[in-house]
């Protein structure tokens, strides 16, 4: 059974697990993989919100986060907004490199692109929207606009 | 969720329930460095009762085994379930520690 959520949330990182495991249990419900709801989509969830929060909204407590979700069977869509002024996906290092793993930060934008099938940034960098598909496609694709 | 802190020798266990995550990853990394100011010089955390880490927790172990080699430490990591183990390979992070199957091995690698 297909689901939408819409939720939104204080600029606060407590709200973030919550909001994760609320986001979860309904993605369940609509009876989409476990395994990839667990890791996949927790960590996807997780790192979208967090960046919102430390970096899109700079942690303002007055800011506010919007979770939307459409749950079902064989898909996860989730889209996360913040209130700031964006930022360029295109310009994140690759944190794998042997000069950036040592850096204690930048490498949230990089697992939600590993791990989600699809990811779109929106032209502001505001917004992005992930897509979790209950089959991993074969080629991951990712475009960012 | 939280962290215990037990001693093996001269060894400092930390065991790490539940989850680390960006709202408690401070909360770790300052129990760690109270220990290091202390003197204390080897380190192991222990991941068999935690179920994730997010980017900010990597980011504060990256952190940790910086400042803990810089005091001329070291820092060993233990028991990664699946799901942990393949977000330390996916970030290459597998190469920056030395991580262990067991406490057990980690603690006699030292």
């Amino acid at each position: 059974m297909q689901s939408r959520h819409v939720l939104e949330l204080p600029n606060d990182l407590g709200a973030i697990e919550r909001s994760v495991e609320y986001l979860l249990e309904r993605c369940r419900d609509a009876g989409f993989d476990e395994d990839r709801l667990r890791f996949n989509l927790r960590v996807g969830v997780a790192e979208a919100l967090a960046n919102a929060m430390l970096y899109g909204n700079a942690r303002d407590p007055r800011k506010r986060v919007r979770l939307e979700a459409w749950c079902g069977a064989d898909l996860v869509r989730i889209r996360v907004t913040d209130e700031g002024s964006g930022f360029d996906p295109g310009s994140l290092p690759d944190p794998t490199l042997p000069q950036n793993r040592t850096r204690s930060y930048g490498r949230g934008v990089f697992l939600i692109r590993q791990l989600m099938d699809r990811v779109e940034f929106n032209e502001q960098g505001n917004s992005v929207e992930m897509l979790l598909l209950a089959e991993p496609e074969e080629s991951r694709r990712e475009y960012s606009s | 969720m939280g962290f215990e802190v037990h001693r093996q020798g001269d060894i400092t266990v930390l065991d790490v329930e539940g989850q680390l995550i960006v709202g408690n990853r401070q909360e770790l990394k300052q129990k760690v460095l109270e220990e290091l100011n202390d003197g204390e010089r080897k380190f192991l955390i222990d991941f068999d009762r935690t179920g994730y880490i997010d980017s900010s927790g990597l980011g504060v172990l990256v952190s940790l085994s910086k400042k803990i080699r810089e005091q001329g430490g070291e820092l060993r990591l233990a028991n990664l379930n699946e799901d942990l183990r393949t977000l330390f390979e996916l970030t290459k992070l597998d190469t920056l520690f030395q991580i262990s199957s067991s406490r057990d091995e980690a603690l006699a690698s030292f």
